[in-house]
């Protein structure tokens, strides 16, 4: 196939055109509109349950979009074909909700992992594999199997194991859910120093508003399926949008219980 | 009318499987001959499907072979044909009992352990992982897996005729007193190459059923530690009934 000639940017790295997704009958996402420009950092909050990591997958193609469109670098990127997306995705980091680290290697066999896969040289891939650990503040656990980490260390390992390839593009499924408040705000920071350090753009999912103020350019609010606001922090902790207030403060009473709160879904994986 | 929606739903229910296995195959197909080949992992699943089974397989024939003489022994005193047990063993081992029982216990050994892995990484997003890292998860996990069972399986049942035939020998010889040279003469008398080979070739497709089936049952697993236990309950289950079916026709085609 010809190179297809690089359509307009916008600049736009990811953009999300009326996306929906139902999972046996059930409507998760009902028309999402979503524009991340590059290397900004977005921050998606909203109740369990909302779909709000169906549509972080979305995003990397994990699960394959009932109706809409997803434009990667202006690709549209469930136009292409099986091989072309595996490419795209090489752009992507994901870091998964408890890490899925592979338990049958050692930490640095799974940093390297998309190392090796791409054919890296020995003497690069043990540099690069030092470089990313430490960047997650994760020095000398190298040999160690995942089962014997931390919940907050086996995340980090996931941080590493994300961004080892270089991706242009970073996701994290609540990378803080589960963790002490010490922690919490170790893995902030983490992605804070890698946002100013790697340039990359971010999409985080996370119902921590404390972490949303902290890591997110811009917030946006997911329930009911829908992109319900978005703004900008300051905006988004000032805005008088009943549903926004509602999270923020953390109120059981309000519109997101009332229209919104649909019963906890379990995890949602699907191969296309 | 509830009957018929019942019956349509058992339909529907049957083929989406059936297609879910085929899409597997095919799959498995095309990324096996796509780069990049993983060599130490086609290696590892080698050693575990073949190497592994060794001793479970070296006695399962072991035995058969020696009930086999022992049955066909006290059969056959009764019209005098006590020279002929040699020759039922090895044909009802090379043709029949050794693939089938063979594929059986690598099913429950090899294909359980292949569902619940599998299965365990599609709960923990282990699976997820793999394609965000770009790395296709049925060329990485499902490939290695079915080719080096569909190479191991011959080679097992190879093992597996020679222990049940020295089985039957041991009884034959040992316990009946049986003289030794013309029972070993007797077992090869109307032993065919085409008789090893159709078993072999048998062992060949019921490593790809089961693999496949337990690959299948893993990789679509869902819902949490119960949901694995679920799939590699199907994948024995669903393995060891495929085999015997397919025994069935296999038989019926090759000779």
């Amino acid at each position: 196939m010809a190179e297809a000639p690089t359509p307009p940017r916008d600049g736009a790295k990811i953009r999300v055109e009326d996306l929906r997704k139902s999972f046996h009958g059930k409507v998760v996402l009902d028309g999402i509109d979503l524009s991340i420009a590059d290397g900004e950092s977005l921050v998606v909050v909203g109740p369990s349950g909302t779909g709000k990591s169906v549509l972080l997958k979305h995003l990397i193609g994990l699960v394959s979009p009932d109706s809409g469109r997803i434009f990667v670098d202006g690709r549209d990127f469930w136009a292409l074909s099986n091989r072309e997306r595996t490419e795209v995705r090489k752009e992507f980091g994901m870091s998964f909700q408890e890490g899925a680290l592979f338990d049958s290697m050692s930490v640095f066999d799974n940093v390297a992992f998309p190392l090796r896969r791409s054919g890296r040289p020995p003497a690069e891939v043990r540099e690069r594999v030092r470089e990313c650990l430490a960047l997650v503040r994760l020095p000398n656990v190298e040999g160690k199997r995942p089962s014997e980490l931390s919940g907050g260390m086996r995340r980090r390992v996931g941080f590493a194991r994300a961004i080892a390839h270089r991706p242009e593009i970073l996701l994290f499924d609540e990378p803080n859910t589960g963790l002490d408040p010490i922690m919490t705000d170790v893995i902030d920071e983490v992605i804070l120093e890698m946002k100013e350090r790697l340039d990359v753009t971010i999409v985080t999912i996370t119902h921590h508003m404390e972490s949303a103020r902290k890591i997110g350019d811009r917030i946006a609010l997911l329930a009911g399926g829908r992109i319900l606001f978005e703004a900008p922090p300051e905006e988004f902790l000032r805005s008088d949008h009943p549903a926004v207030r509602q999270f923020v403060q953390g109120s059981a009473k309000g519109p997101l219980t009332v229209e919104f709160q649909r019963e906890e879904s379990p995890a949602v994986s699907e191969v296309p | 009318m509830k009957f018929l929606e019942a019956i349509g739903r058992i339909l529907l229910h049957v083929l989406e499987e059936l297609g879910r296995f085929f899409q597997m195959l095919g799959q498995t197909a095309g990324w096996s001959v796509r780069p990049p080949y993983d060599g130490p992992e086609h290696l590892r699943q080698m050693v575990r499907v073949g190497v592994d089974s060794i001793p479970v397989v070296f006695l399962t024939t072991l035995f058969t072979g020696m009930v086999l003489a022992l049955q066909t022994f006290h059969g056959f005193q009764r019209f005098h044909a006590e020279g002929f047990v040699g020759s039922v063993v090895a044909l009802s081992l090379t043709r029949e009992l050794a693939p089938v029982l063979t594929a059986l216990m690598v099913t429950g050994r090899v294909g359980s352990a292949m569902a619940a892995e599998l299965g365990t990484m599609r709960v923990t997003e282990q699976i997820d992982a793999l394609t965000a890292l770009g790395t296709e998860p049925v060329q990485y996990l499902v490939v290695p897996r079915v080719l080096s069972s569909i190479l191991m399986m011959p080679l097992l049942v190879i093992v597996g005729d020679f222990v049940g035939m020295y089985g039957g020998y041991l009884v034959a010889v040992q316990l009946f007193g049986a003289n030794p040279i013309t029972y070993v003469d007797n077992s090869f008398q109307f032993l065919e190459l085409s008789d090893v080979t159709s078993g072999i070739i048998k062992a060949a497709v019921f490593g790809l059923i089961f693999s496949l089936i337990a690959c299948v049952r893993g990789y679509y697993t869902e819902g949490g530690a119960e949901g694995v236990g679920r799939s590699t309950t199907r994948a024995v289950v669903g393995g060891s009934l495929s085999i015997l079916l397919a025994d069935f026709f296999l038989t019926k085609l090759l000779f």
